[in-house]
Parts: C-alpha cells; sequence; structure tokens
C-alpha cells in the first residue's frame, strides 16, 4: 500500500492544483444539500436525501471523472511510463482513481453532516451498512470507469461515451423515476443496474426502508466480478494499439 | 541463458492488426556492454524493445531479461531494470522533486533523490513544474526516473532524440559512467555516429528483421569499401558505385585492388585513399534495400 499511496499523493497534489475540480467536489454537497432540503420534499426521509447525493456522487465522481482522468493519463503516456516501473497494474488504477474516490467519499460525508444538521438524523441509521454500500458502490463504479476507458480514445470522447454508463443507472435506479412507475419490464431489470443495488442498500440504511440486503450485495459482487474480468479483458495501457 | 547474457531474444515476433512489426528477431545483449538498436522509422526497434522491457507480450519467441520473463515475471525484472520510452509520461503538473519523490516511492531500492538531482544536473530545476522545464531537461528527468532504483539493465528509447549537441553529450557522459559501473544499456538511437563511436555491438533492423548484427567496426566492414581520389577528367569504366561531389570522386567496391588497378593504368601516379565504410553508410545502404 506504501507504493499506491505514493502514486495517490502525487495524484492528491495534481487534485489541489485544480480548483475548479475542488470546488466542484466540495461545492456540491455544500450547495445541493441546502437548496434541497430549503424545498421541503425530504423533510419526511432526511436519509433519502443524503442517499440521491451518493447516487450521483458514484456517477460523476467515480463513473465520469475516473474515465476522464485514465483517459487522460493514457493520452499522456503517463499509465505506460508508470508500468515501466515496479506498481502492479492493479496499483497504479487503485493509485490513479485514488483521488477520486476520496472525493466521493468526502462528499458523502460532507453531505451526510450537512444533512443532519439541517434536516435531522433520520431514527434508526444502519451506518456499517451504507458504509459496506459505498464502498461496493464505489469499487464497482472504478471498474466500470477502467472498462468504459477500452472504448473511449480521447478525454473530448468522454463526454459521449460515459453517457450511457451515467444515465441508464441513474434512470433504472429509482433516484430520479419511481421504479414503480416504469413498465414491467423496465422493474424486473432495475435491480440488476450497478447503481440500484447501492441505492437500495443505503436506502435499507438510512431511509428506513425495508428489504433484505444480500440480494443487493450479491448483485454487486456480480458486477465485480463482471468488471475485473472485462477490465482485464478489455482495458488498454497505450494509445497506440 | 548464458552467464554473460543481460538480455537473450530468440525468434522474437510481434504482430498487430495484421501486421507483423516484428519477424523472428534473435540478439543477445552482453552484461556490462551497450548494445545499439538501429533502423528506420517502421524498421521495429521501439516494438522489438517495448516486448524486450515487458510492456507487451510477444507474438512468438522469447525474451529473457537478467534471466527472467519480463512480462511473467514483471516484478522481479522490474526491480533491476530502468526504462526510457521514446516520449512523454510525466505528469506535467508535478514539480521535478515531487516526480522523483513519486517515483522513489513505488521502488524497492531507490537512490536518494538528491543523488540523483545531482547526477542529472536537475538540481537547480527541482522546484519547477515538469511542463515548465525545456526538452532537454525534460529527457535529463526521464533519465532520472530510469537510474532511481538503481537499474542493472538500462531500456533507453531515443534517449536523445530532439536534444540539442550539449545535452546530448551530457546525456552519453552520464550513460558512459553508468556503463563503467557495470550496468548494462539497450538503446535505440538515429544517431548512427553516436552509436559508432559509443556501442559495443549493435544490430540493424529492417522491416522487422535483424539484417546486420556485430561490433560497428564489424558492421561497416561487411559492406563495399571507399576509394577516394580527386580529378575532373572523364572517369574510366569503374567496377563499383561512383559519387562525385565537385572534383573528389568515391567509389565504393568490394573489389578495392582491382579499382585500383584500374585507377593506375588509367592516370599512373594519382592520389588514391581507402577506407571502409562508415556505420552510417552502411546503414543508408540498407535502409535503401542495397544489401537487404
Amino acid at each position: 500500500m506504501t507504493r499506491v499511496g505514493s502514486l495517490a499523493r502525487a495524484e492528491g497534489t495534481l487534485l489541489r492544483r485544480d480548483p475548479l475540480a475542488l470546488v466542484v467536489a466540495v461545492g456540491i454537497p455544500v450547495l445541493a444539500v441546502p437548496m434541497v432540503a430549503s424545498s421541503g420534499l425530504y423533510e419526511n426521509g432526511t436519509g433519502a436525501l443524503l442517499v440521491l447525493l451518493i447516487g450521483f456522487s458514484m456517477l460523476s465522481g467515480v463513473y465520469f471523472n475516473l474515465v476522464t482522468a485514465i483517459v487522460a493519463r493514457r493520452e499522456a503516456r503517463v499509465l505506460e511510463r508508470l508500468r515501466t516501473g515496479e506498481l502492479r497494474d492493479a496499483e497504479i488504477l487503485l493509485g490513479t482513481a485514488a483521488p477520486a474516490i476520496a472525493l466521493t467519499w468526502a462528499q458523502a460525508v460532507v453531505g451526510g453532516v450537512l444533512v443532519v444538521v439541517l434536516v435531522g438524523a433520520s431514527e434508526g441509521s444502519n451506518v456499517p451498512l451504507a458504509a459496506l454500500a459505498v464502498v461496493l458502490g464505489t469499487a464497482v463504479f472504478v471498474l466500470l470507469a477502467v472498462v468504459s476507458t477500452a472504448f473511449t480514445r480521447t478525454v473530448e470522447l468522454a463526454q459521449v461515451t460515459t453517457l450511457p454508463g451515467t444515465l441508464i443507472p441513474l434512470f433504472l435506479s429509482g433516484l430520479v423515476f419511481p421504479l414503480d412507475a416504469l413498465p414491467d419490464w423496465v422493474q424486473a431489470v432495475a435491480p440488476y443496474s450497478p447503481l440500484t443495488p447501492t441505492v437500495d442498500l443505503l436506502n435499507i440504511a438510512l431511509a428506513g426502508s425495508g428489504g433484505a440486503i444480500l440480494a443487493p450485495i450479491a448483485i454487486l459482487v456480480g458486477w465485480l466480478v463482471v468488471g475485473t474480468w472485462a477490465a482485464r479483458r478489455w482495458f488498454r495501457w497505450d494509445v497506440r494499439r | 541463458m548464458t552467464q554473460t547474457a543481460a538480455v537473450e531474444v530468440e525468434d522474437l515476433w510481434r504482430s498487430y492488426q495484421g501486421f507483423d512489426a516484428v519477424r523472428g528477431v534473435s540478439l543477445t545483449v552482453r552484461r556490462g556492454e551497450l548494445f545499439a538498436l538501429l533502423g528506420t522509422n517502421g524498421a521495429g526497434k521501439t516494438s522489438a524493445l517495448e516486448v524486450i522491457e515487458g510492456l507487451a507480450p510477444p507474438t512468438g519467441g522469447t525474451v529473457r531479461v537478467l534471466g527472467h520473463d519480463p512480462v511473467r515475471e514483471r516484478r522481479t525484472v522490474r526491480a533491476r531494470t530502468g526504462v526510457v520510452l521514446q516520449e512523454g509520461g510525466l505528469q506535467t503538473g508535478l514539480t521535478v522533486t515531487e516526480t522523483l519523490r513519486m517515483w522513489a516511492g513505488t521502488l524497492s531500492r531507490p537512490r536518494p533523490i538528491d543523488e540523483v538531482l545531482d547526477l542529472l544536473d536537475l538540481r537547480h530545476r527541482a522546484r519547477v513544474r515538469v511542463r515548465q522545464l525545456s526538452g532537454g531537461e525534460r529527457r535529463r528527468l526521464d533519465l532520472a526516473l530510469a537510474v532511481l532504483g538503481r537499474p542493472d539493465v538500462l531500456f533507453l528509447d531515443e534517449p536523445t532524440a530532439g536534444l540539442d549537441p550539449e545535452s546530448r553529450a551530457r546525456t552519453w557522459r552520464l550513460v558512459r559512467e553508468l556503463l563503467g559501473t557495470g550496468v548494462t544499456v539497450l538503446m535505440t538511437t538515429h544517431h548512427l555516429q553516436e552509436a559508432e563511436r559509443l556501442a559495443d555491438r549493435l544490430a540493424i533492423l529492417h522491416r522487422g528483421v535483424v539484417v546486420r548484427d556485430g561490433t560497428p567496426a564489424a558492421v561497416a566492414a561487411a559492406h563495399a569499401q571507399r576509394v577516394t581520389f580527386r580529378t575532373v577528367l572523364p572517369l574510366p569504366p569503374l567496377d563499383g558505385t561512383v559519387e562525385v561531389v565537385g572534383d573528389t570522386v568515391t567509389v565504393s567496391t568490394d573489389d578495392v585492388a582491382g579499382t585500383i588497378a584500374a585507377l593506375d593504368a588509367w592516370a599512373p601516379g594519382l592520389a588514391v585513399s581507402t577506407r571502409p565504410a562508415t556505420l552510417e553508410e552502411a546503414f543508408l545502404e540498407i535502409a535503401a534495400g542495397v544489401a537487404a
């Protein structure tokens, strides 16, 4: 982990030197939570507000940011250069992903604190389960981001290639539409979408919704297996071939 | 694997998208020597080097670096090798020291950063961000990263490409110093005169195949010798390729004695000099397909 830490620290240094990225990362919860909280929509469901925030963070903070970061480093041959050293492939990707992961988790923590302060805490919150959901969900979207770089040749193209990976999980998660308003076949496949199990677990942990936790955990583990296989199969370290 | 071999490549093939970039290359780099891989653009130098470095698997054949497979035993090999890529690979938003510190943190036996800054004459630029460095300074930083882990074998892909003469000389000084400490160097370069002067042995690649290998002198000697004289008179028929620049005539020929005899018969007492082909002349003949 020392080796990964060394790379992650350097990535963190680069992030600190990008004020816009920092403002966006910290600004989302700082601005979004008070705005949504003041709407009155979540007075009786403070946990749901936090679930919404974390769900969006997974898609934008982890998935989109990481696709962009990896493709940019591949274009600049940074990844290829790192492979000439002693780091393992997984360590290179983990070190590169560390700032995006840290920001997402920071957003969750800052958002959680703001929700509790502005709206109040839900009774019976299961913080360990919420943490497990965030960790598993993060891992899934890190892997999906790695796989997505296989068909994203340039940073500019990431704006387009990440749309399916962002919009489909979002619509199937129930965060923007109630799932029961969607056709039956959509409701049938929705639980297997990569974001839905995380949202389900967070709803159980933070919003007091009922339901078994084993099924969503199993689906997330399934995505981890598929994502790992796909990343090994299709991820490209260099731009040329 | 012989005791003295740092790198052994046997019948190496590398293909992508139906194109055979490397076709059956075999070579051996002995420990402590500088081995140069030469060739025109697209000859397969970088493609071969990437496989030898372990950055890509071979399509066929075997590669051993210090007795290990560089792909399957990557971590073992990496701990003892340093690589300079042909271009790029540096995080331009980091300073020189931050770059070295990050890299040192990933190595099992890094040199002190101050030592490397001095070795590459980068101390005065230590706090400067990479994007503000000149091309030569970036190349020195590339080399600094390659030597940071105390490598036994260095792979240098065009280490002096784009450098001014002073930076090139500085780079070669460092390479010579490293050779003096027992480091083995396998490099590609377009600077043939430098390869001729510095390399212990070399191989010339043409269309993915090694067409010549050996010491620079031996490779050059395999090509036609040069017979040079000065005249403004119409030339007699001569066996070989004749090149006239002003009043200087150079004949490239495999039959030096016959050419001199023919010239002596044509103009008795004509001052004639002979020399072997230079590496550059041999290379150009190969590139033109004369010797392919």
